[in-house]
């Protein structure tokens, strides 16, 4: 189920960001996750303000060689992930 | 043009072992024992950075589990290192690449100097992972843990019911879990459930989803006993029958989608009855480090039952110099002293010829291919374990064994 657009996504308790020889990662229960440019962007917006939707305006932007449509469905894909992996929690 | 946003090669998993017949890449053994990492990275001719640091902080411990993976020679109290040398060793590690540090033991919380040791592991740069039994936690003490940095706590149960929970654990432990699940909910700190699964408790595992559905975990770890230590004497009795294996699987490929996105369920097969080995530890000194109540730097948990290995102390030397320059490090590193199948098996870059301390245990030689591997020649010793297992008087399974209990050290 891909997350609603409406709704806040936000770290999951024990998740979080953090570094290490210059990489960002998200550090997770047991496992961390490299993230890149995009990622990233998404990462740091999910932070229980901004709503699914504003996050693929924002990309939409800051991305504007890549077609929107697309955006839009890579970060839903993203999001769906993390959610999986459980690393988010949604707030409406 | 779409934006790249996930490779595989970015997820890293910080795991010591996994024999997978479900998704299960993770693993850990005894009791709220250990966890460890794997990673999906690619083989480099330089040394990898250690990415795990796993800190046996002490073997003292409330509980007697018959499965616990410390040493059967336990370090008393009077060896452990101090504060001090612990804080250092946590900085030499973050600076050494190393992500997570997974607290453990023993009963990580036997240390009366547990708050100051999260504090100084969280500001050295560490992620922290705490595996307890819960036993010795009150609620200011949790507090005071998750005030001063903790992560992630892993809550270790020996079973869904009271009965065979204190029958493994060799303690009335169960009620105290039940009270410690009540008092997470109010403090933010991510939870698992780590259950280990074994003959006597693997009929459980519905009870063990409800039970981990109505707390506020996120994760639930069903791993299979892996033999060694105090498991590899009370094996007998431990070992799922096959039919009971088969069963837990579908079982919980089906709860694996119930609750996709709610629960995270990670699952270990008992490595016997697989097809090819776990890599164990991610591979001999490619991503964890293993740190001895006494400060003695291991590949893995059960290094020590390797003859001629010797290791060296985080007193004398540091991290680094240990990671790059043991003998007990290089000793199975790479593959130079990989032994016919694995040397020329196209596998040998996943699994990395399986467990060293299985060859031994089992083989009698730890440079040998693991026996569980279906290539190895000596497969049919553990093909044997496995029959006499399956064929017993199926009630013969289920009377009350007469265990092996792991004590408590000085
Ligand atoms: S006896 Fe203690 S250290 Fe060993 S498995 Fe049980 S809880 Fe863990
Ligand atoms: S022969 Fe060795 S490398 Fe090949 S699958 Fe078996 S253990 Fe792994």
């Amino acid at each position: 189920m891909p997350p609603e657009l409406n709704s806040r996504p936000h770290l999951a308790p024990g998740c979080r960001l953090g570094e290490s020889n210059q990489q960002r990662m998200l550090l997770m229960p047991v496992r961390a996750l490299r993230l890149n440019g995009p990622s990233l962007e998404i990462v740091e917006r999910c932070d229980g303000h901004h709503t699914v939707q504003q996050i693929i305006l924002d990309l939409q932007k800051i991305y504007s060689k890549a077609g929107p449509q697309k955006v839009e469905q890579d970060i839903l894909g993203y999001l769906a992930l993390l959610q999986k992996e459980r690393a988010l929690d949604f707030e409406l | 043009m779409a934006i790249l946003l996930f490779c595989k090669r970015n997820v890293l998993w910080i795991s010591s072992c996994s024999a997978g017949i479900l998704e299960a890449s993770f693993r850990f053994c005894g009791g709220p024992d250990r966890i460890g990492m794997t990673f999906l990275l690619t083989m480099t001719p330089t040394i990898p950075n250690p990415l795990a640091l796993i800190a046996e902080l002490t073997h003292r411990c409330p509980l007697h589990c018959v499965y616990c993976s410390n040493p059967l020679e336990l370090q008393s109290r009077t060896n452990e290192l101090s504060t001090e040398v612990w804080s250092r060793v946590f900085k030499e590690a973050a600076e050494a690449g190393v992500l997570q540090a997974n607290f453990t033991g023993g009963e990580p919380l036997a240390r009366l100097d547990i708050v100051d040791l999260v504090r100084a592991a969280r500001s050295a740069g560490l992620y922290i992972n705490l595996i307890t039994s819960g036993l010795p936690l009150d609620e200011t003490k949790l507090a005071a843990l998750v005030e001063a940095g903790l992560d992630h706590i892993q809550l270790s149960f020996q079973g869904a019911r009271e009965e065979t929970a204190n029958e493994i654990s060799g303690t009335k432990s169960h009620a105290q879990k039940l009270r410690v699940l009540e008092w997470l909910r109010r403090h933010r700190v991510a939870v698992t459930l780590n259950f280990v699964i074994h003959r006597r408790n693997i009929d459980q595992l519905e009870e063990m989803l409800a039970l981990t559905e109505s707390s506020c975990a996120t994760r639930i770890e069903f791993a299979n006993v892996q033999y060694y230590g105090w498991a590899f004497a009370n094996r007998e009795n431990l070992l799922p029958t096959r039919t009971q294996l088969n069963h837990s699987v579908e079982l919980l490929k089906r709860e694996q989608e119930r609750l996709r996105g709610k629960i995270r369920i990670e699952f270990v097969v008992p490595d016997y009855y697989a097809k090819y080995p776990k890599p164990c530890m991610g591979g001999w000194g490619r991503k964890l480090m293993l740190i001895t109540p006494s400060g003695d730097a291991l590949p893995c948990h059960a290094a020590q039952v390797i003859p001629g290995l010797s290791f060296q102390n985080v007193k004398d030397r540091s991290l680094r110099e240990i990671w790059e320059q043991s003998a007990a490090f290089q000793k199975f590193r790479g593959e130079d002293w990989m032994q016919q199948p694995c040397k020329t098996c196209d596998r040998r870059e996943q699994d990395f010829g399986g467990c060293r301390c299985q060859a031994l245990l089992l083989a009698g030689d730890a440079a040998a291919t693991d026996p569980v591997c279906s290539l190895a020649p000596l497969r049919p010793k553990v093909d044997g374990i496995l029959a006499a297992i399956n064929t017993a008087p199926s009630a013969q399974n289920f009377v009350q064994p007469s265990w092996l209990y792991r004590p408590n050290p000085a």
